[in-house]
């Protein structure tokens, strides 16, 4: 298998090939199966692969697999092959198996899409420029796959682009994405500058001989790479918007696979940043302030999608905690897990919109356990394997991370147990105000109306951000289009508002997913427990780090100690919750309007950014081109015209006029050549 | 005895006076016609004596050339002249300023 290992990108582009050839025609549901299929293949590839390479030393278990001579040109020569190693494995595992599980509920999700079958050629083609992303073995082809899942990202987000909101949501993810995306090419130039190759394996063995400055611009330009990709400050202002996708989007590439890769990138580029300690401690608070940051607008939010997208941004930022604390077992542990449960709350909560008819603000929901009782269940789950109670998934890899983030500096854990604190709260309140406290649902909407208006629109940005929270159902029914577009179950989508319908459990298409994924994010954290011998994936995915890797060398007691402090914290955040939307039953508490607002990020960058750069554009439109490069042009036109206008005179129509000029102008020729030759 | 060269020389450059002179002070399109070919063979007798006086082929040869694109523009010169004659009384030249700027 591991010969064969370009089945596992292949597969998916050939389920790609086969969906836009024939999609159309397949329909509903085969489309979706061809697309679903052609991952669970890949997914079961990747697995035969992942147990040959544990049948292996360890030292054994990096296998490059040359696949063919992309470019050769003289001396240059560009190869394309796979690199198959631990983290490469791993990173595969689970982009295949989520991913097959979300191409599974996107069946359900669909359901009457009028672009069903277009939904699952993105999806397959975003699988795999993903796994082109993981496997590729030089900067270059990982570089294709990531401008590969860029672009899917961009065609999933505005996938209802009849939304005005969701076409701009496009825009502004592939915007933000390519100022990052200039950061890793420049780093791609500097490192074939440099280093004469683009291999992993030539820059590594390089890295060691090249100028430290050299070395350390690679490395920050790869993280400013990395944060357009993973949602990092300053360039998370994409992800929010990015919840204008349909939720198998969010899930799979907002949550889960895609904006990992700048983690993976960063793991992959290891062995750079252990040569530049002060860019690993820029990584480190970048994620810090990151995750801090998200985790305190989420707070705020009333948008069941926005809660997890700034959720994402800040459980982001603990992998990059842990990547600049050199604690990559930890962050690949803490993706794994990540993957799990943020695949599940995102499926959950597309499953409640599902249920409630497309609808996506929490203060309208409510006491849906009663009617939602698998999704509910399975989200609890979630809820606490991301709040970090023991002994669910996240607890384990946020521990891991902190414990490293503490050895780093006391400072960067104690942001990080804050961003946990938060992390319980705000889940916490998501959850209680979802499935517990009254059924807001039967509520007219026009009441909450009011308060739920958010910042004035300032520019295009915010006008974004202002989004689906605000589109009461009367808004969907008009612009024909909720999260979940056009019919659910048989029920004509004109049908819609919450209140009048009962909300319904999704279809076993969308509840099986979240059934697997609830019992992977139970158990996905006893793959790397603190214990010794326990830590299973620490010894996998060792020697692709050796040396870079950190190695915690605190006490057990200091460990528990630590482990002790997050539960409590955890717990805090949990009780506070509890104390505030179940005891108190309060709907509205502790939001302030900056943290609705974001902090008012949008606003800022549109104060910064996006005033100043029209005022530019209008200023080279109105003034540069219309009056110096216009006025150019139609100077020299003047000057012709004006010109010929002279000229023509000459144009008598007298032939004896020109044989007049033709006999002067003889007789000057003449003259001049008896002149030249000195004949007078 | 034989005339010198110089005699034809001076002939020619007449000739080629009196064509010149003809073409820019006749009105008559036909006239203004045969002081062109006038000129035309004016040069003809140039390069034909100055063969003879150098001895060179070349000049006669060139003559040739001249005289078959002499009668390619008779042809067509003849062919507007008529065409003129046909569509308007006499065939003044400067009646003709159609192309004026």
């Amino acid at each position: 298998m591991l010969d064969n290992a370009f089945l596992i990108p292949l597969l998916p582009l050939l389920g790609f090939c086969v969906l836009v050839a024939a999609g159309k025609r397949a329909g509903e549901p085969a489309a979706g199966w061809i697309g679903a299929s052609a991952v669970g293949a890949s997914f079961l590839f990747t697995l035969v692969a992942f147990f040959e390479l544990l049948g292996r030393e360890q030292g054994a278990r990096s296998v490059g697999d040359h696949l063919f001579t992309w470019i050769e040109v003289g001396g240059f020569r560009v190869d394309a092959g796979l690199l198959l190693d631990p983290l490469s494995i791993t990173m595969a595992l689970f982009v295949t198996g989520v991913g097959f599980l979300i191409h599974v509920y996107s069946i359900g999700y669909m359901h009457g899409d009028e672009r069903f079958s277009k939904f699952f050629v993105y999806l397959n083609l975003f699988v795999f420029s993903m796994l082109m992303l993981i496997l590729g073995d030089s900067l270059l082809l990982t570089f294709l796959g990531w401008e590969g899942v860029g672009a899917c990202s961009y065609l999933l987000i505005s996938f209802w682009f009849e939304r005005e909101s969701a076409a701009s949501a496009g825009k502004k993810a592939f915007v933000v994405n390519r100022i990052g995306d200039f950061g890793f090419m420049i780093a791609m130039f500097l490192c074939f500058a440099t280093f004469g190759t683009l291999q992993y394996a030539g820059i590594i063995e390089g890295a060691e001989g090249a100028p430290h400055t050299t070395v350390t611009a690679i490395a920050l330009l790869l993280f400013v790479g990395a944060c357009g990709k993973s949602a990092q400050l300053p360039l998370f202002v994409w992800l929010p918007d990015a919840m204008e996708g349909p939720t198998p989007v969010s899930a799979l590439i907002h949550a889960a696979t895609m904006v990992t890769a700048g983690v993976y990138l960063m793991a992959r580029a290891a062995p750079l940043l252990a040569l530049t300690p002060d860019v690993g401690t820029t990584i480190a608070i970048v994620g810090a302030a990151t995750a801090l940051f998200a985790a305190t607008i989420a707070c705020a939010q009333d948008d069941i999608k926005r809660v997890l997208a700034y959720s994402t941004i800040s459980q982001l930022g603990y992998m990059f905690l842990a990547v600049g604390s050199g604690a990559y077992v930890a962050a690949i542990f803490h993706m794994v897990t990540h993957a799990f449960f943020k695949a599940l709350l995102f499926l959950g909560a597309g499953s409640v919109i599902h249920g409630l008819h497309d609808e996506q603000d929490m203060k309208r929901m409510g006491a849906l356990k009663k009617w939602m009782p698998v999704t509910s269940a399975t989200f609890v789950i979630g809820w606490l394997a991301i709040a970090g109670v023991p002994p669910f998934a996240g607890f384990w890899s946020k521990d891991d991370i902190l414990l490293n983030a503490y050895e780093k500096s006391p400072a960067l854990w104690a942001v990080g147990l804050l961003t946990a604190l938060l992390t319980a709260y705000y889940m916490s309140r998501q959850v209680f105000l979802v499935f517990w406290g009254e059924e807001r649902w039967r509520k007219a909407p026009v009441a909450d109306k009011l308060e739920l208006t958010e910042p004035e629109p300032v520019g295009d940005q915010a006008a974004v951000a202002v989004a689906p929270a605000l589109m009461g159902p009367g808004d969907q029914v008009a612009t024909g289009h909720g999260d979940h577009a056009a019919v659910a179950d048989g029920h004509p989508a004109a049908g819609h508002g919450a209140h009048g319908r009962e909300p319904h459990e999704s279809p076993w298409l969308m509840t099986g997913p979240l059934v697997v994924l609830a019992v992977l994010s139970v158990v996905a954290g006893f793959v790397n427990l603190p214990f010794g011998s326990w830590a299973r994936l620490e010894h996998w995915l060792e020697p692709v780090f050796e040396e870079s890797l950190h190695h915690v060398d605190a006490t057990s007691s200091t460990k528990l100690t630590l482990a002790l402090v997050a539960i409590a914290a955890a717990g805090a955040g949990l009780a506070f919750a509890y104390a505030t939307f179940m005891k108190a039953k309060r709907v509205d508490a502790y939001e302030p309007a900056i943290l609705k607002r974001a902090w008012g990020i949008d606003a800022i960058y549109a104060a910064v950014i996006v005033t100043p750069g029209r005022a530019l554009s209008a200023f080279l439109a109105y003034v540069v081109d219309a009056k110096v490069i216009d006025g150019v042009v139609n100077s020299l036109g003047t000057l012709v015209r004006g010109g010929g206008g002279v000229l023509r005179k000459v144009q008598t129509g007298y032939v004896r006029n020109y044989a007049l000029g033709v006999a002067f102008g003889a007789t000057l020729l003449l003259g001049w050549v008896v002149v030249r030759s000195g004949g007078v | 005895m034989s005339v010198g060269g110089e005699w034809y020389l001076t002939l020619a450059a007449a000739l080629f006076t009196i064509g010149a002179v003809g073409v820019l002070v006749r009105r008559n399109v036909l006239v203004m016609f045969m002081c062109v070919e006038l000129m035309l063979n004016a040069v003809n007798l140039t390069f034909v004596t100055f063969a003879r006086m150098l001895n060179d082929i070349g000049g006669q040869s060139l003559v040739f050339f001249v005289l078959v694109v002499a009668a390619a523009e008779v042809v067509v010169g003849l062919g507007i002249i008529v065409a003129i004659f046909r569509r308007r009384v006499g065939a003044t030249a400067d009646d003709l300023h159609l192309l004026k700027g």
